[in-house]
């Protein structure tokens, strides 16, 4: 009898489950990301791609308060830069991103790349000697530029809606990277006044238009340039973005755990050794 | 248990120094020579865990204070700042949260380890009430410091909690604006709950000074439940124990860097990533996973018990589930202590602690969420398809007498195959009549209430302009919600302990108790007895 | 224990003593490593040592004036020289100093290079206990610290006073016809 009854729960149970799932979110679809793993890391290639996808395209309307164009530099950034030495000249060379040769890294204030990066963005300031506010070329040490001065500026441009700071968004959301990946390439076409028809945004409707299109981004490494692959190096930039230490994370994990490990075992044989006459 | 000092000052300094401040005595009577049963087992281990978390807290905590900034602006801008360009903050930061979640994981062993094995009872129910101090201590502290990082989580969780001091009659209204320092959770509340975040634990240290001091005069429990009879029974505490608890916490090291290395925000909330917003509540507020079991209680309370509402009672009853532990001791009317030898107890004491569990899970679901239900949410729509529309003005000589004027239109209205009146004022309405065409009825049926009114909707815009008007019933079926799990869960959470274990002490027939704890193991294996 | 004579005890305290000190030189590495981020936390963190420079336009100091700026949260002062002010130091290159330099080599670049004379970048922190000296007062016409009266020249140089040290010359260098660049 109690079996059958819990049977019957079960039954109705599974049933509305279902029933929710429908009326919430897709579930993110998988973006075959390579930081997933448990000591996958970061396709750098793919940050830097994402980095000019979100400069050209989402920095319109998002900000990325906590992010300073000289973490673009340093270790574990996109445009890290490391003096690597030359097998066959000898020579010391540039080289951007760890290499399997190692290699010195470059303090970024020293690095060309994010130097040249931080002066093409034009920075509202306060002018030292007038103290009038003043346009100024970016530093390595400005956080990224916002597109608009404060939140109310930003819903007046966007028809009331807030486009949200994007520095840890994939931590903010369920889902992650999967879910901004899905959420970019996820309209149907179909919109209703301002919004527009988005079955991964919770709710079904998104106030974003569709951001990204074939051809939108010119890449200079030969990516293809749909908006399928803009979305993908977005989103990895973005999880680099909330997670700029996860490489640096995942390795140090691997030494601490076979160094407990270790550790236990003699434990467990100093302890074995302790009690060894007696009974217990 | 505190017997003479074994302890001999060796050198010409420690015997100065033991005339003076007896210090090193003090350790070697009580982390050396000290007598610790010789049975007992890995469940045992956990009070040198919980030293350790409360090290570590304490440690990367003011660490961490070194850099974050208690400000509405700023608190979030500084957690990052920990996370992005502190060196090594984001190994603290992630050893400081995961820690807390550590922390909780262990306290919980150890707590139901006592209640197991009967820990609580004489004469050590000062040593349990201690622990329910630190306990209680531990869960101000963590609420306190959820805050502090002021993302939408911390924000919301601090006012809910807040809230819930309001529910007191007449002076909740001012404690709770006592508490934040204001009319909502703001500045004030943020530099003050810092303030406190930082003096809690090392109250908490105090307390576990009392705790352990109390463990050393009353001596530990064992499986048993048998006290200690003889040196026999006993082995010296370092090496044996001291040994024992090393390994067992370096593979709770290993469990707490598998979450600090691959998985520190697995124990999180994603909200919390987003800055706090006082004019948008998230859409689900949970507490962290440890505080689960109480909010749940919390909110099983959906109903007024006499003069007391049903906040006042959810609030009142979550804090009766920790303060019933405090009267544990004199609760239990069994002579037997541990549970070994409780046969009856132990199954009741099973289902506790799925009870336990199960009150987790509802802490973590939507309440309204249905489990289980007698059948399908139903609504019967009837019309007239086609047919003649005859419309009648109602008024009534004033607002009292309105039902009765619409009880005369309807009957004036006789003969017609379906009517409906629509109030339009406090004394007047209209009277719509079909007459002729076809009746029609139609069934719909679906899994939930939102379901239902979609269907509802659809049949309705199917039919279109055919027909004037519908008349709808709904039939709810008997639902068994969160909510509901939740009530019979908080039943057994409180009937365990206020009526299972005084009755059941009186009642159940236990099984033999050894008479001593050297004794299942027979007198010649003990030679190795120090 | 240690009276034990078998030769089977013996070879079970090796092992016995093997383990220990194993175990406990693995657990002393181990704490030393964990030691090391709960120091190296309060070294100045990535967002604080990106803002070692500062830059500085040199078009509106007149000569005879000099601004204070800051750098590295401490003050510098960059002075422009009249010829006076450059003749004095020069002229005082080897006289009787308590901290001998020449003036040519307290205006050096960071990079090596001969500085211009008129422009004079120094540490704005007197070398006896930090105050920062007040300038046109003194003896030699130089700096002047109120807090414990030690004087300098106009080169920056300790004259008399309780201070054993010159100012310290910031880092800097030219970036521009009129602009430094310091750190």
């Amino acid at each position: 009898m109690f079996r059958a009854l819990s049977a019957a729960a079960v039954a109705v149970m599974a049933v509305a489950g279902v029933a929710f799932a429908a009326a919430e979110a897709q579930h993110p679809r998988d973006g075959n990301f390579s930081f997933e793993s448990p000591l996958g890391g970061y396709d750098m290639a793919a940050v830097q791609r994402g980095f000019q996808v979100y400069s050209q395209v989402c920095s319109t309307c998002h900000s990325m308060d906590h992010l300073a164009y000289r973490h673009l530099g340093e270790r574990g950034g996109p445009f890290a830069l490391y003096m690597v030495r030359n097998e066959e000249t000898g020579e010391l060379e540039p080289h951007v991103g760890e290499s399997a040769h190692g290699g010195r890294f470059v303090d970024v204030t020293d690095n060309p790349y994010v130097r040249a990066i931080a002066q093409a963005v034009t920075i509202s300031d306060i002018d030292p000697n007038t103290g009038q506010p003043v346009d100024r070329p970016g530093r390595i040490s400005d956080h990224f530029r916002r597109p608009f001065p404060n939140e109310i500026a930003a819903r007046a441009a966007n028809g009331g809606g807030y486009p949200p700071d994007l520095s840890v968004i994939t931590a903010a959301r369920h889902g992650g990277a999967n879910y901004v990946y899905s959420l970019l390439t996820g309209y149907t076409g179909a919109s209703e006044g301002t919004l527009y028809e988005n079955h991964y945004f919770p709710g079904g409707r998104i106030a974003m238009p569709p951001p990204l299109a074939d051809g939108a981004v010119p890449y200079a490494d030969g990516t293809a340039t749909t908006a399928d692959q803009y979305a993908h190096d977005v989103s990895t930039f973005l999880q680099w973005a909330t997670d700029p230490h996860m490489v640096e994370r995942k390795r140090m994990g691997v030494i601490v755990l076979a160094f407990l490990l270790v550790l236990a075992s003699l434990l467990y044989l100093g302890y074995k050794q302790v009690w060894r006459n007696e009974s217990h | 248990m505190s017997g003479p000092s074994t302890y001999e000052p060796k050198s010409g300094f420690t015997r100065w120094l033991d005339k003076r401040l007896p210090i090193i005595r003090l350790g070697y009577d009580s982390f050396v020579a000290y007598p610790t049963p010789r049975n007992l087992n890995y469940w045992w281990t956990f009070g040198a865990m919980l030293s350790l978390c409360l090290i570590v807290q304490i440690v990367t905590g003011v660490v961490l204070a070194m850099h974050y900034v208690p400000h509405i602006n700023l608190a979030f801008s500084s957690v990052q700042r920990i996370d992005r360009d502190v060196p090594f903050g984001w190994l603290i930061q992630n050893i400081h949260s995961v820690g807390a979640s550590m922390f909780f994981l262990a306290v919980y062993i150890h707590m139901f380890r006592g209640l197991y094995y009967g820990s609580y009872k004489a004469p050590r129910e000062l040593l349990w009430i201690l622990g329910c101090v630190i306990y209680l201590l531990m869960v101000g502290t963590a609420f306190l410091g959820y805050t502090l990082p002021w993302g939408q989580m911390s924000f919301w969780g601090a006012t809910v909690i807040t809230n819930l001091l309001g529910a007191l009659p007449v002076i909740g209204e001012s404690i709770r604006n006592w508490l934040m320092g204001g009319f909502s959770v703001d500045q004030p509340t943020i530099n003050r709950f810092f303030s406190l975040h930082y003096l809690l634990p090392f109250v908490i240290a105090g307390v576990v000074a009392l705790h352990v001091w109390a463990l050393h005069e009353s001596g530990q429990n064992n499986p048993t439940g048998v006290e200690v009879k003889s040196k026999a029974d006993t082995v010296p505490f370092t090496p044996h124990a001291t040994m024992k608890d090393l390994f067992a916490t370096t593979l709770f090291i290993m469990l707490f860097a598998v979450f600090v290395f691959y998985m520190p925000d697995a124990l999180g909330h994603a909200d919390n990533y987003i800055p706090a917003n006082p004019l948008q509540t998230p859409p689900e507020i949970v507490p962290e996973w440890y505080l689960l079991p109480f909010y749940a209680i919390l909110r099983a309370f959906d109903f007024n018990i006499g003069p007391i509402d049903s906040k006042l009672a959810g609030v009142l009853a979550m804090f009766a589930a920790i303060g019933v532990l405090f009267v544990l001791p004199w609760l239990d009317t069994s002579k037997v202590r541990s549970m070994r030898y409780r046969p009856a107890a132990r199954q009741f004491f099973l289902v506790f602690a799925v009870v336990c569990f199960g009150l987790g899970w509802c802490g973590g679901q939507n309440p309204g969420n249905i489990l289980a239900k007698s059948g399908d949410f139903t609504a019967t729509l009837t019309w007239i398809q086609g047919g003649q529309v005859a419309t009648q003005p109602i008024e009534a000589q004033s607002a009292a007498q309105w039902e009765e004027a619409a009880r005369a239109a309807e009957q004036g209205a006789q003969g017609a195959a379906m009517m409906a009146v629509t109030r339009s004022g406090a004394t007047t309405g209209t009277l719509r009549a079909v007459s002729g065409g076809s009746p029609q009825t139609r069934t719909v049926r679906a899994a939930t209430t939102d379901e239902l009114e979609t269907e509802i909707s659809a049949v309705k815009a199917e039919v279109g302009s055919a027909a004037p008007f519908f008349t709808v019933e709904r039939y709810t079926p008997f639902t068994f919600t969160v909510t509901r799990l939740a009530q019979v869960l908080t039943l057994y959470y409180f009937l365990f302990f206020l009526i299972i274990l005084p009755l059941l002490g009186l009642r159940e027939t236990p099984g033999r108790v050894p008479d001593t704890i050297a004794k299942p193991v027979g007198d010649g294996q003990t030679q190795g007895a120090a | 224990m240690a009276g034990a004579a078998s030769s089977a005890h013996e070879v079970g305290e090796t092992r016995r003593d093997f383990i220990f000190i194993a175990g406990g030189a693995v657990a002393a590495v181990g704490a030393a490593a964990t030691v090391w981020p709960f120091i190296d936390q309060m070294n100045p963190a990535a967002d604080t040592r990106a803002l070692s420079t500062t830059e500085v336009d040199l078009t509106a100091i007149e000569p005879g004036q000099q601004i204070k700026v800051m750098w590295q949260g401490k003050p510098v002062f960059v002075r422009h020289r009249t010829p006076t002010e450059v003749a004095d130091a020069q002229r005082d290159d080897y006289a009787s100093l308590k901290d001998p330099q020449i003036d040519a080599d307290r205006i050096k670049q960071e990079d090596g290079q001969a500085g211009r004379p008129e422009w004079l970048v120094l540490q704005a922190s007197c070398t006896h206990l930090g105050c920062i000296p007040t300038f046109a007062e003194g003896a030699y016409h130089g700096w002047f610290c109120p807090c414990h009266g030690s004087v300098y020249d106009t080169s920056g140089r300790i004259r008399s006073g309780p201070a054993p040290k010159n100012l310290y010359p910031a880092p800097y260098v030219f970036t521009g016809a009129n602009a430094i660049r310091i750190g």
